[in-house]
């Protein structure tokens, strides 16, 4: 159980800059740190830099082109801005990308077994892990068989999850899990979140629009705005203030206000 | 209508009068057909991994055969020059990825094709340059393949069975049931399925593309050292192999890019069909119809099949 007093940072990011193509500047320092076994949320809007921020971290930008230009990431104490994503995964990081990206020809179980690529361990061990992600996810068992370009955007979302856990990892960047999936079933997949925290000891970092659910599941959270943190602090507290009410969770003083009031108010009023 | 007949009906009375030429026809064809079916597999593994269409595959082909008869020729035990070749496939492989695939990643499909015909010339000259141009003939005997040919009597007359073409059939054959296993079952198989399927996905869960990009091109290597072997035994080791290698292109458009068993079948297909017409319908055109049949096939297909029988399913989910 996560415990707010006592904690330990696994990851650092301090004050990165990204740059994608040499020319478009997407995080302008960012700052924050992912404290063992807690939750911690990235919240923002669309192009603020929520997915470049997890992308800087597991090492996927460079295969987008995309530059860690300033700045430094430290994982357990070291500097891994210049590891590949294999070894992040092999260090116990490993990001699931928004939108699932399942393999989709092939099976749920053959997705999941690929996230054991980087393993050592025998065939026993994997088989272990396979038992633990159908025990999470009975849906999966029931669905091993089929394509996983088949099955329904919960069940891909749920796939994508399992094929990290897959890799028994440490900490999980998850990017947008809530994307395009019913209520009921962001509920379902944070409580799996919540568990996976609470019973494997997975840190997670989580990126979302979905402020709401995301606030009343993580520990912590971090508000990003084209490119900057521009604010900061425990969940409870951010779920409290005045400005994120305003701003992310559609609510005004008076209870829920009208989405062009907001936007009318929101030219006035700005951060920074 | 005497060329209707000439056509729809002397062929096939020419078969039934004398089924033992047909089942010549046949077996050559089969021959043929597995050895494209192999050679389609090479294209089929790199397109699957990298999205490349592997316009060097056919050179590939023939350097190996070319590097096989040339260490021999320096006096080099047959067997060792195999592990030779086998070695200068993976330095290739390594180099390929290397020099290539590394600084082209995420780059444009056409970018990496017409990076493999650049390639594909590359290796002609330093082949040249190396091994000459001087046609040569395979070493398949002293490898200690069976030469010669047994002659079989059936369906009232006989059937020729050369002893290399029974070889090509078996290895070839079991080169295509191990790399389809290795495909379908094994961790790095499932790694290059996943590869195929989604580049970022599979580097999210760890898989190292650059490690997947060598295995291919190496055994794209080994599958041209098989073939190059056969078809050098067939005719001669020289730059006329190509030709015969880029057959795989009409292999590939019927069986569809991105399937194994469509490689196999589609080899098959233009082995067998290619044989057959050459035999039958070959004579009133003038003969050698062989160099172009595969490709009028292939445009039929593209026409009311560009997928190809086995090709890629769109997935679409509603």
């Amino acid at each position: 159980m996560f415990d707010e007093k006592n904690t330990e940072t696994v990851l650092e990011v301090s004050n990165i800059e990204v740059v994608y193509n040499n020319i478009i500047l997407v995080l302008r320092g960012v700052s924050l740190s992912v404290e063992k076994g807690g939750i911690t949320a990235l919240l923002g809007g669309n192009g603020a830099g929520k997915s470049t921020t997890l992308k800087s971290i597991s090492n996927l930008l460079r295969s987008e082109r995309g530059e860690v230009t300033k700045g430094s990431i430290a994982y357990n104490g070291d500097n891994i801005k210049d590891l590949n994503p294999a070894d992040m995964v092999r260090r116990g990081v490993i990001q699931v990308m928004e939108g699932r990206h399942c393999f989709e020809h092939l099976t749920v179980e053959e997705n999941l077994l690929t996230g054991a690529y980087t393993r050592k361990g025998g065939r026993a061990e994997v088989q272990e892990s396979l038992e633990l992600v159908y025990n999470y996810f009975p849906r999966l068992r029931e669905r091993r068989k089929s394509l996983a370009g088949y099955t329904s955007g919960g069940e891909q979302q749920m796939t994508a999850i399992g094929r990290a856990l897959m890799s028994v990892p440490e900490t999980i960047l998850l990017d947008e899990p809530s994307m395009g999936l019913a209520p009921q079933l962001v509920e379902e997949i944070f409580e799996i979140v919540k568990q996976l925290n609470e019973k494997e000891n997975v840190s997670f970092l989580l990126a979302e629009q979905n402020t709401n659910v995301a606030l009343k599941y993580a520990h912590k959270g971090y508000i990003l705005e084209s490119g900057r943190v521009v604010m900061d602090g425990p969940a409870k507290e951010l779920r409290e203030n005045p400005d994120v009410k305003e701003f992310y969770l559609g609510m005004s003083e008076e209870g829920r206000s009208s989405f062009k009031e907001t936007r009318s108010y929101r030219r006035r009023k700005r951060w920074l | 209508m005497e060329i209707l007949h000439m056509i729809f009906i002397a062929p096939f009375l020419d078969m039934v009068a004398l089924p033992d030429l047909f089942f010549q026809g046949l077996w050559d064809g089969f021959v043929g057909g597995t050895l494209y079916a192999l050679l389609a597999l090479g294209f089929v593994l790199i397109f699957k991994a990298s999205g490349v269409f592997n316009f060097s595959q056919p050179i590939l082909m023939v350097l190996a055969a070319l590097a096989l008869v040339s260490f021999y020729e320096m006096g080099i035990n047959p067997w060792i020059s195999v592990a030779l070749v086998l070695l200068l496939m993976y330095a290739l492989a390594f180099g390929v990825e290397r020099v290539i695939l590394r600084n082209l990643v995420n780059q444009d499909g056409n970018i990496l094709f017409m990076s493999t015909i650049g390639l594909t010339f590359v290796i002609i000259g330093a082949a040249q340059w190396i091994f000459g141009g001087v046609p040569r003939s395979m070493i398949h005997a002293e490898l200690g393949f069976p030469v010669g040919s047994s002659e079989w009597p059936m369906f009232g007359g006989a059937v020729y069975f050369e002893h290399i073409d029974i070889s090509a059939v078996v290895l070839a054959s079991s080169l295509i049931a191990i790399l389809a296993v290795f495909f379908s079952k094994t961790k790095i198989g499932r790694g290059l399925r996943a590869v195929a399927d989604d580049h970022q996905a599979a580097l999210s869960v760890g898989i190292s593309l650059n490690q997947i990009w060598v295995i291919v091109w190496f055994v794209a290597g080994i599958v041209a050292l098989v073939g190059g072997l056969f078809w050098g035994a067939r005719s001669d080791v020289s730059f006329a192999l190509q030709i015969i290698g880029l057959k795989a292109l009409p292999v590939l458009i019927i069986g569809g890019f991105t399937s194994v068993p469509g490689a196999i079948i589609g080899g098959l297909i233009i082995g067998l069909g290619e044989k057959i017409f050459e035999i039958y319908w070959g004579p009133m055109m003038g003969g050698s119809v062989e160099g172009w049949f595969a490709y009028v096939i292939a445009l039929v297909f593209l026409l009311f099949k560009p997928q190809g029988l086995f090709g890629e399913k769109i997935i679409e989910r509603v």
